[in-house]
């Protein structure tokens, strides 16, 4: 059937839409390498005086630093825990464990302000606040359901008859779960993983409630840049963030290919 | 321990870890909020017959509705045209845009309201090239008020429609399109009468989605509304970390919480909740 008026102007519309998305975030590169001290777009004159001060000044290094510890934390915990979860909900399967799998996806929908909230109120008696424990905690919770759901589909396309199998030959449950039940679920625990470390790495609502001065990661120095609003440093900050977000999407979507193609052969 | 092998299934125990953890960090604490809105200064409804007597809080309450009901009808009607084309082209197409689709997911949102602050302010870039090309005299202000924060907002929302409605449209047996043309319907017949009831699921979930999402959105609101569009979540941010009043910070935390699960019951009758997610729950 030929494609009508219609539906060629919606193409149209679509991909303008689609480039309306992107292109926005590209103005911090332009705007990151301007000669001047404060935010402006450069004019003829480009330096890379910015990114020079962002890799050499003490706060922003520490908080690039910050951020991955508690990123890779979170993205460890979430995964281990979030994986063990989604098998058990997958070998329970009963209508109590599908309540239990509802109630654990609330975090991510739950909206931000309320999570911040309440953890910003349990975390004052258990003197949490500010601390790196506090922050990998909360982030974890967030980050959890993402792995559980990412385990989730694989587990939905793995065969139970192997792990039958396996049992029959005699392997224990721990045997099971670590030669036959990983290795296959493998793509949704990586993708799980990295969701969960981008969760934390970007997560500013929960961040800003529960750090103050000792704990100062990435987006919260941003957040403060950009309230002030005059230092371009943050723009240089934007244009290396969005090249992280550009890495890990390739990653990822080589990743997929690859699970796509065992998924084939 | 026999016994209770039978009857309690030994999945349970690595399922055990993350519900224990969250049961304890996370639902206890919310429970304590609700708590805190009917006890906080002083026990009974005093935080929520403020509703009727403070104006202020009135005026969040719909400044917050009202954007975000604008937010979501545009990010879905814009959404379903997206998905829509993404459906009815070629795979290759199809899949550059869905890079482009989930690049944007991707991107942090601190970095695109950085990015709306140096287009939008008055000597921003868009206003900057309006008035280069004569379409302006005047700066026009973008920012600072509801304008720019349904920019910002629509601009982040719209991949999050564009994922349930893509699902739904996927899902659809192309030949009831086909059945309905050739028993002499137009085009824009079957469009009205036929596909768009099909993915009426996708776009209640994607609706509803959006609406949820929004609710809650700081960031955004935040800084393109630079002070002068509050909404509830920095209202309750206000509450907590400058006047330190819990009872009215809880009290609007719980309206919105019961507002989100009513509308995740809803959703749920329409379809189930795990697909929205991209999951299945088998």
């Amino acid at each position: 059937m030929r494609p009508g008026l219609f539906s060629v102007f919606n193409r149209i519309g679509a991909w303008v839409l689609l480039l309306f998305l992107v292109t926005p975030a590209l103005i911090a590169i332009p705007v990151s390498l301007t000669p001047k001290r404060f935010l402006s777009m450069p004019s003829g004159e480009y330096s890379l005086r910015h990114f020079e001060k962002l890799f050499t000044s003490p706060e922003w290094l520490s908080s690039f630093f910050q951020s991955a510890v508690i990123a890779v934390s979170t993205s460890a915990l979430a995964t281990i825990l979030g994986t063990l979860c989604a098998i058990g909900l997958w070998r329970v399967s009963s209508r109590y464990s599908e309540l239990v799998r509802a109630f654990l996806l609330l975090p991510l929908i739950i909206p931000q302000i309320i999570s911040a909230m309440a953890f910003y109120r349990l975390w004052i008696p258990l003197g949490l606040l500010d601390s790196y424990a506090g922050l990998i905690l909360a982030h974890t919770i967030l980050a959890a359901p993402m792995v559980l759901i990412t385990v989730s589909a694989s587990l939905a396309t793995f065969d139970p008859k192997l792990e039958q199998a396996s049992k029959n030959l005699g392997a224990s449950n721990a045997t099971t779960l670590r030669r036959v039940i990983l290795p296959s679920i493998k793509p949704g625990v990586f993708a799980g993983a990295l969701f969960a470390f981008i969760l934390s790495w970007d997560e500013i609502v929960v961040t800003l409630f529960i750090s103050k001065f000792s704990v100062y990661t990435l987006p919260r120095r941003m957040w403060n840049g950009i309230r002030e609003n005059t230092d371009p440093t943050v723009a240089a900050a934007a244009v290396v963030l969005i090249a992280i977000t550009l890495i890990a999407f390739v990653v990822f979507a080589i990743l997929s290919r690859r699970n796509a193609k065992t998924r084939a052969s | 321990m026999q016994a209770l092998r039978k009857h309690i299934h030994p999945g349970w125990l690595i399922i055990a870890p993350l519900l224990v953890l969250v049961m304890a960090l996370y639902l206890g604490p919310i429970l304590n909020i609700l708590w805190l809105s009917v006890t906080d200064p002083e026990p009974g409804f005093g935080n929520y017959a403020k509703l009727g007597e403070n104006d202020v809080l009135v005026r969040i309450i719909w400044t917050t509705v009202r954007i975000c009901l604008i937010t979501t009808l545009f990010s879905v009607t814009l959404g379903y045209s997206i998905a829509y084309a993404m459906v009815h082209c070629y795979q290759r197409q199809k899949n550059y845009m869905l890079t482009l689709l989930l690049v944007s997911f991707w991107i942090s949102i601190l970095v695109r309201t950085f990015s709306w602050l140096m287009l939008l302010g008055r000597r921003g870039l868009v206003n900057v090239a309006l008035e280069d090309i004569g379409l302006i005299a005047e700066p026009i202000a973008f920012m600072r008020n509801e304008l720019g924060v349904l920019i910002g907002m629509i601009h982040y929302m719209i991949p999050y429609a564009v994922l349930p409605l893509l699902v739904s449209m996927e899902a659809l047996d192309k030949r009831v399109m086909e059945a309905s043309r050739n028993l002499g319907a137009s085009g824009a017949q079957t469009f009205w009468r036929i596909y768009l009831p099909l993915t009426m699921p996708g776009l209640v979930a994607a609706t509803l989605l959006v609406f949820i999402l929004s609710l809650g959105f700081y960031v955004t609101p935040a800084v393109l509304g630079g002070g002068k569009v509050l909404m509830v979540a920095e209202y309750i941010s206000v509450q907590l970390l400058v006047t330190l009043q819990w009872g009215t910070a809880a009290m609007l935390a719980a309206l919105m919480l019961f507002g989100v699960l009513a509308m995740l019951w809803i959703m749920s009758r329409f379809m189930k909740l795990s697909t929205v997610f991209g999951g299945s729950a088998r």
